[in-house]
């Protein structure tokens, strides 16, 4: 068992290789390389326009690569290339393995049906077939992302800001999945409820073991979650390290001068 | 023949070899939804341009038709269309169920069994099913490739979250031979159980949309639900006020602005019939109660 569980961690999940996007000769991505381990959290900061989110668009099978490759350890072992899979196989591994968390809650959320039906979804797309169960599981998870079980069939559109994106959050994490990636989660959100959501998230990685892939340009939401960061700049990796060494102790010009752009508190 | 002026039934023949293409393949693929080059027809989108192309395409000379709307015959849909069809293809026309060859029908199934030598053309407003869940139909094309179909549930979890039971009472979706997800056009869910494994075929026309799809006979038709909330056909809990049915799908008239209405089989042809053998209910007609009168005064 002790040996399952390192071979479990022991192997990245997901590899991105010498990823590439251009579109003609305006390049987006050049030759991104990394990996990914189970419960380890990358963040990938840069200003706009530097590449982070073609590159998750990338990562996450959203948008074909000019040039590399992405593969994924899938839940039988079997580390796959990511565009050698089948429209249907990548839908599936979206729905279930995987979760994806967007700025704008309303691009990730069904705005025009309840809550409930929000988070049960994934469970209705790999075959749950029973009301009461699906309806259990729903609660279970707007409690743990501390929405009131009472509002469960409000539709978001009645919702807060704060609450769209956590409702976002445990509608992708119903299914378990073991990797999520995010955009700018906290973009949009004043200060207050930026911080709770962070906490909240913050469990949630440490509790369920996720990996997560986490686009932001502001370096405290990277500090807090992220273990490991990679700073991009005109859609090169410039720099890449553990998140405190690279935020406290910038090497590049460019992250130096991210850095000093924090003001201070 | 007394259309002179038309080729038979309207469409010019490559028209109707396209429909009949068309019509091929959604029967040789149950439920799929296949599009066509749906032609401007004499009448309104809305009104059965879809379910009169595809009857246009079928109808022979020695076929018999009949057309019904909600279930009646003598609606201005139904006597219109089946007026259309007697002057552009001089066929018989009939309203009863068990001599028609080919049944266009809105809204309803017949009451009475189909048989193996019928054809059922339904008029469709909206074929796509998952129209009102996601609005791409680019991203449910490829729901219907995939089979994605947890979005349907989503709408039924969301009935029972609101109503406690699953209140969609028309249009309720079905899964055909296991596998495509239909919409069986805005039929009540009562008619829902008579299309698995009818003996006759079901041709599906959306004029508008340009689709047609297609049940062939004996095929698996099953109406979705949850283990903890199963299907269940609807009617209004009372016995026809005409024929007595217990069993029809009844329609509720209102007789008055005191509040006062009555019940009776949508199916005119079914109660009818009914009537005619002999079965009464609380309202029937004069001729009955005359009788009834005339027996209790002698």
């Amino acid at each position: 068992m002790a040996d399952q569980d390192l071979l479990e961690t022991d192997q990245p999940l997901l590899i991105a290789d010498r990823l590439s996007k251009s579109y003609g000769r305006i390049v987006a991505c050049r030759d991104v390389s990394f990996a990914l381990y189970p419960g380890e959290v990358l963040a990938i900061v840069g200003e706009s326009g530097s590449g982070k989110s073609t590159l998750l668009q990338m990562l996450s099978g959203q948008l074909a690569a000019s040039g590399g490759g992405v593969s994924y350890r899938m839940r039988d072992g079997v580390t796959r290339d990511l565009a050698a899979l089948g429209e249907a196989e990548r839908r599936l591994l979206f729905r279930t393995d995987w979760g994806f968390v967007h700025q704008d809650p309303a691009q990730g959320l069904r705005m025009a049906v309840s809550a409930g039906a929000n988070v049960g979804e994934r469970l209705m797309a790999v075959g749950w077939n029973h009301y009461g169960r699906i309806r259990e599981s729903a609660s279970d998870w707007l409690t743990r992302v501390e929405i009131d079980v009472a509002r469960i069939d409000d539709a978001p559109r009645t919702y807060s800001g704060g609450m769209r994106q956590r409702l976002q959050i445990a509608r992708n994490l119903v299914t378990g999945p073991r990797l999520v990636f995010m955009d700018e989660p906290t973009g949009g959100l004043d200060v207050s409820v930026q911080a709770r959501l962070l906490d909240l998230l913050r469990n949630l990685v440490a509790e369920l073991h996720l990996a997560v892939v986490i686009v932001t340009h502001d370096l405290a939401v990277a500090r807090l979650l992220s273990h490991r960061v990679m700073v991009m700049k005109g859609g090169c990796v410039i720099e890449t390290g553990l998140t405190d060494q690279v935020l406290d102790d910038p090497r590049e010009p460019y992250t130096q001068l991210l850095v000093s752009s924090i003001l201070p508190p | 023949m007394n259309a002179p002026a038309y080729n038979f039934a309207y469409l010019d023949e490559q028209t109707k070899r396209m429909i009949r293409r068309a019509i091929l393949k959604a029967i040789a693929i149950p439920g799929y939804q296949v599009p066509f080059a749906s032609r401007e027809m004499p009448m309104p989108y809305g009104w059965g341009t879809g379910g009169v192309q595809v009857t246009a395409a079928i109808l022979g000379p020695r076929d018999v038709l009949k057309v019904i709307d909600q279930g009646s015959d003598d609606t201005t849909n139904a006597i219109s269309i089946r007026k259309f069809f007697a002057k552009t293809a001089g066929v018989a026309t009939t309203t009863s169920t068990d001599e028609a060859t080919v049944i266009q029908t809105r809204h309803r199934i017949p009451e009475a069994s189909l048989h193996q030598s019928q054809v059922l053309v339904y008029q469709v407003p909206i074929p796509e099913p998952l129209r009102f869940l996601e609005p791409r139909e680019t991203e449910t094309r490829r729901m219907h490739a995939l089979a994605e179909y947890g979005l349907m549930h989503v709408k039924l979890y969301e009935d029972i979250a609101r109503f406690g039971h699953i209140a969609t009472a028309y249009a309720y979706p079905v899964k055909v031979n296991a596998r495509y997800v239909m919409d069986p056009s805005p039929t009540p869910k009562f008619d829902n159980p008579k299309m698995d494994n009818c003996p006759a075929l079901q041709l599906f026309g959306a004029g508008r949309e340009k689709r047609i799809y297609a049940i062939p006979p004996y095929t698996q038709v099953v109406s979705l639900d949850f283990e903890d909330h199963p299907f269940e056909p609807y009617r209004f809990n009372a016995p026809c006020a005409l024929c007595g049915a217990e069993n029809s799908y009844l329609d509720e008239i209102v007789t008055d602005d005191k509040g006062s209405r009555m019940f009776v089989c949508s199916d005119t042809d079914y109660c009818e019939g009914r009537q005619a053998a002999g079965h009464h209910g609380a309202l029937s007609a004069a001729p009955y109660k005359d009788k009834a009168r005339g027996e209790a005064n002698g």
